[in-house]
């Protein structure tokens, strides 16, 4: 066998390994792995450090995901020097992260990072005109100015996303966020709409269903491919169904025996689509 | 220059001078307590140094050792034989915890926090603290280093706990207070209510840390003396419980930098404030979140490896209080210039005492060293060697060289005289409110009034801008209904995800009745704290409490008289209902003055009682709103003439006498029926009964349902003779539920709750409309829970 290259393959009972990126001021990375590890996947809670400095290959995952938090506090703003660390001394590795297409996801925190090194929405589609990693759109100060906690019906939209392939019209999930108007040029809406790479959206326009004022009420986008996704909402924090706030007013209205909350399945399609291609 | 070293002289003062260098220390050391010291070290035959004298004014502080709670204290009521107590703390609180004797109580008055079991894994650790003076000064800051400060208690109990629930409770001056009337150098009501919603708010987010719990009150008298209290629970592993120290480990602090941020602090919340203490912004704390968090992510990973084993948090006193602390019985030296600091030229008595934030001081073996370090650096977080235990029963500090401090251990925590203090007692009597049945059959716009006093009003505005579902855990949200915005009687959190082990936090304050009698406030604040655990679910069998008493100056007898009635209270209900203390806190010296008109101000006599439970299935947990049209309302316990201190007098401008009973033979058995009730799945939802009564909880379970009500009070099971509408409707008895019961486990309920007095009110309607029939048969309440509602939102909304 000697010389002979090998192939990563990912057979039917090996897990998807999924690196869970922390620095300082990450603090939704403990229910982002159990999202994760319930979704049947291994995970490794992994500070940046260690990505940068070597000791970690982010080659050797085939999910990286940023969980909320407030990452160097989101001093200047929500997520920007993550965002400039990754860019700048994780720049290869995150290159080719994304050419070996794997899978990104970006919550809360995680998606105002994405945002910010412009991964999301990604380049443009006439991909010349636009440099790679920069930004085109941002995540700005909600219009009720302050931070805000509470749960938001949620419309799936049509869209390339693995990790929404399949899931409900609707979902409910909560948001708990200060910077989370998704915001950005005419020209780029434009073009999120036309490649469907609005992922979901707050189901009515009106304050607090759109709690923070996002333009087209976007509430998450992916890239064009489908594979980098990026949202304001938590699917990690409705992994059980008590979490939901009316669970006490649902109790015996559904013939659903099953525990899992509605947030788990953005997880599983993960690790699903990365079981099924072998990557 | 600001490095060296004073020796302060105090072999020849006299008592005025003795007292003149306490007052312009900011040592807080009375009369008393400066001749200990000087008697010390006159058998020393040398005069303390500025370092010596501060680590004993801090060590020796209220805030450090509760002097006031360990007093003797000669006690006088009206009517009664005097009595001598030996200690407020051993003989009420701490008497109380050990004949209950849960075997469940993993550790009580110890450490930093109480810890109880939890699962086969994990214990809990909960502890509530306040920070009044500094919120009264800067409320952001004030309040963000309260919680900060707290959390930190839970990772220094044990080996360190992880934080998993913050709670917070708040009380202030009224909000529309005229800028007029404010007293001087106060800061306004609303400017403190935002200030320290914010500090908490962007402490506790950034830490990641949801809070799920708390209450805000409003009373005139907490105008120049706000109250924070700040609330942490924390789990730890049930092998990480107990801590040491031997000679030979080494003195590490790890965190941010010393500054001179919160110098004096602790000396400083031990006395009253006047108009001036707002210059005093140095004694401060500044609080840095993510720094905190740092710590929390090291220290966790060095836990779990064992590489140390006993940790402390830097708190009031600073370095001065954690190193004496933790080498109380074996002795500590430390090399103040290895301190790593913000900036140059602290004084070492100033390094010494900065309560410079987020800091933690853990004891490392040193073949741990190397490994500890690796970690911190790896979570850049610094880590310094500042010395180490001995075992010399010696606190021994020294600042390039040069030893500025050598104290004897026993005499540093031994050597406080245990001061003899004078309470008295004597009832008040306030002016009765006759009932208004005779002028009025209309009580919808005593309902209204009551749902929108700020005191009852909803908090929808300031807990939104909490982080609640952080850490995947929520259960029982904050705000609850049809429409996610109904007050919650307690929170439920899941503390690993997927367990169905629950744990429930919830609490009770009633400052209004101390106008009448402390004990019946005090006992008011253990039934509802309880009534909150019951009604979400929760069992007496497995709830602790933790007190937390903000009083006046107890230098004063009546204040201090108070204090004894609350703690008796304490004593007598706790014991009654099974459940123990397992921690507290009191923060003191809640008293204004202005220096030039003389005028003084105390706070009201406040106790807030926080109770945790350990709950076996989370499934279990019911909420507060209506359900469904058609389900009977009943209401569980007695309701009898209780409204002194209650809020419908207090609307009308009366205080009155007769403030609630505690009964808790009665109590006891209504709400362990009720537990199983619910436990057995009989219960589609269930509220207590407190501020403003049946009415007000009938409202608040209608609206936040989504639907109406029917309600007849001809039915209210009374423990004497009522005839009254109002007192019925209004009155603030204790013990007392209304629960939601459907048709078909009418039976069973009732069946179940044979001996406990309840009576079926009506039922909930198809309709917005909320009736009440009074006893002669006609309506005296008739709305809409629209109407209701919107009195309830609209006054904080701000």
């Amino acid at each position: 066998m000697a010389g002979s290259v090998v192939f990563l393959i990912i057979g039917k009972n090996m897990k998807p390994k999924v690196l869970i990126l922390r620095t300082a001021g990450t603090n939704c990375d403990v229910e982002t792995d159990a999202a994760f590890q319930l979704a049947g996947a291994e995970t490794a809670l992994i500070h940046i450090q260690n990505l940068i400095s070597g000791k970690v290959d982010l080659a050797d995952y085939q999910i990286l995901a940023i969980p909320g938090g407030f990452s160097y506090g989101d001093d200047i703003s929500a997520g920007i020097l993550l965002a400039v660390e990754m860019k700048h001394k994780l720049t290869d590795a995150l290159n080719k992260f994304v050419a070996d297409d794997k899978l990104i996801l970006g919550i809360c925190n995680g998606f105002q990072v994405l945002v910010r090194t412009g991964l999301l929405p990604g380049a443009s589609a006439s991909k010349n005109d636009v440099p790679e990693m920069a930004q085109r759109a941002t995540l700005a100060m909600n219009t009720s100015a302050k931070f805000e906690c509470r749960w938001v019906d949620l419309a799936t939209q049509e869209s390339p996303c693995v990790f929404t392939k399949g899931i409900k019209a609707e979902i409910y999930l909560p948001v708990a966020h200060a910077e989370g108007r998704f915001t950005a040029p005419s020209g780029v809406l434009e073009e999120l709409e036309s490649n469907n790479q609005i992922v979901f959206r707050y189901a009515k326009s009106t304050y607090p269903h759109n709690p923070n004022g996002s333009d087209a009420d976007i509430a998450g986008v992916c890239d064009t491919t489908g594979r980098i996704f990026g949202l304001m909402p938590h699917p990690e924090r409705f992994l059980m169904k008590w979490n939901h706030p009316r669970w006490t007013r649902l109790v015996g209205t559904s013939g659903n025996s099953s525990e899992a909350g509605d947030g788990l399945a953005l997880f599983k399609n993960a690790v699903n689509y990365v079981k099924s291609h072998g990557k | 220059m600001s490095s060296t070293v004073k020796e302060i002289e105090i072999l020849n003062a006299d008592d005025t001078e003795l007292m003149r260098i306490s007052r312009e220390g900011t040592l807080s050391l009375n009369l008393n307590e400066m001749h200990a010291i000087q008697r010390h070290f006159d058998g020393l035959g040398r005069n303390p140094t500025d370092v010596e004298i501060e680590t004993i004014a801090q060590t020796w502080s209220e805030h450090c050792v509760h002097k006031t709670f360990k007093s003797i204290i000669d006690y006088a009521e009206t009517g009664k034989e005097p009595e001598r107590i030996d200690g407020l703390f051993p003989t009420f609180i701490q008497r109380a915890t050990e004949e209950i004797a849960k075997p469940w109580c993993v550790s009580v008055f110890s450490d930093n926090a109480g810890i109880i079991e939890f699962d086969d894994t994990y214990n809990l650790v909960f502890k509530v603290e306040t920070h009044n003076h500094p919120s009264a000064i800067e409320p952001y800051g004030g309040a963000g280093t309260g919680i900060g400060g707290v959390i930190r208690d839970s990772l220094g109990t044990g080996l360190g706990a992880k934080p998993i629930l913050n709670t917070d409770v708040f009380c202030f001056g009224m909000p529309d207070t005229p800028y007029t009337q404010l007293p001087k150098g106060t800061l306004h009501p609303k400017r403190v209510f935002n200030g320290v919603v914010a500090g908490v708010r962007d402490y506790g987010n950034r830490m990641g840390i949801p809070t799920a719990n708390g209450a805000i009150l409003f009373d005139t008298r907490y105008t120049a003396n706000p109250l924070v209290f700040c609330g942490n629970v924390g789990l730890i592993p049930r092998n990480r419980c107990e801590k040491s120290v031997e000679p030979g480990d080494l003195v590490v602090s790890i965190g941010g930098q010393t500054g001179r941020d919160g110098i004096h602090g602790a000396t400083f919340s031990s006395a009253e404030l006047d108009d001036t203490s707002e210059n005093l912004g140095s004694v401060v704390q500044i609080g840095n979140p993510i720094m905190e968090k740092k710590i929390v992510d090291a220290l966790l990973q060095a836990r779990d490896k064992n590489l140390y084993r006993s940790i402390t948090d830097c708190g009031a006193g600073g370095f001065s209080s954690a190193v004496g602390e933790m080498g109380e019985h074996i002795g500590a030296e430390v090399h103040l210039e290895r301190v790593s600091l913000k900036y140059d030229g602290l004084a070492p008595w100033e390094i010494w005492l900065s309560e410079a934030q987020e800091r933690m001081v853990i004891a490392v073996p040193p073949e741990n060293l190397d490994e500890l370090i690796e970690i911190c650096e790896a979570e850049f977080v610094e880590a310094t060697v500042l010395g180490s235990f001995t075992d010399t029963h010696r606190l021994q500090v020294f600042y390039e060289g040069r030893i500025v401090a050598d104290l004897e251990m026993a005499f540093l925590h031994n050597g406080l005289p245990q001061p003899i203090k004078q309470a008295v007692w004597d009832p008040p009597k306030h002016p009765e409110m006759p009932s208004r049945d005779k002028e009025t059959d209309d009580y919808t716009d005593d309902l209204c009034q009551l749902l929108a006093s700020p005191n009852i009003a909803s908090k929808e505005s300031v807990i939104r801008q909490y982080d609640h579902s952080v850490q995947g855990g929520i259960v029982i949200h904050p705000l609850v209904g049809a429409e996610n915005d109904g007050p919650s009687d307690a929170c439920v959190v899941t503390p690993v995800i997927g367990s169905r082990n629950g744990v429930i936090v919830a609490n009770g304050i009633n400052p209004k009745y101390s106008d009448v009698d402390p004990y019946l406030s005090a006992a008011a604040a253990i039934d509802e704290a309880l009534r909150n655990i019951v009604a979400v679910g929760g069992t007496l069998e497995k709830t602790a409490l933790l007190d937390n008493f903000c009083w006046g100056n107890p230098d004063k007898p009546d204040r201090l008289g108070e204090l004894v009635r609350a703690a008796r209270a304490c004593y007598d209900i706790a014991t009654a209902y099974g459940t123990p203390f397992i921690s507290g806190k009191d923060s003191l010296y809640n008293e204004y003055s202005d220096t030039t008109t003389g005028e003084q101000r105390a706070i009201p006599a406040t106790l807030l009682i926080s109770a945790i439970c350990v709950m076996p299935d989370i499934q279990r947990a019911i909420t507060m709103d209506v359900k469904a049209p058609g389900n009977s309302i009943y209401v569980v316990g007695n309701t009898y003439t209780e409204l002194g201190g209650s809020h419908y007098f207090g609307i009308h401008g009366f205080i009155g006498n007769n403030a609630p009973i505690v009964r808790p033979d009665e109590g006891k058995l209504t709400m362990e029926r009720l537990s199983t009730a619910i436990s057995k799945g009989l219960v589609r939802s269930c509220h207590d009964c407190s501020e403003g009564g049946i009415g007000v909880a009938a409202a608040e379970m209608a609206f936040s349902g989504g639907y109406g009500m029917s309600l007849n009070l001809g039915s209210v099971p009374t423990g004497e003779e009522i005839s009254a509408d109002d007192t019925l409707l209004f009155s603030e008895s204790n013990s007392r539920f209304l629960v939601e019961i459907e048709p078909q486990h009418q039976q069973a309920y009732e069946t179940l709750m044979k001996g406990v007095p309840t009576g079926c009110l009506g039922t909930v309607t198809d309709t917005p409309d909320f009736i009440i029939n009074g006893t002669a048969g006609h309506r005296i309440v008739e709305t809409s829970i629209d109407t209701l509602k919107s009195a309830w939102q609209a006054p904080l909304s701000f």
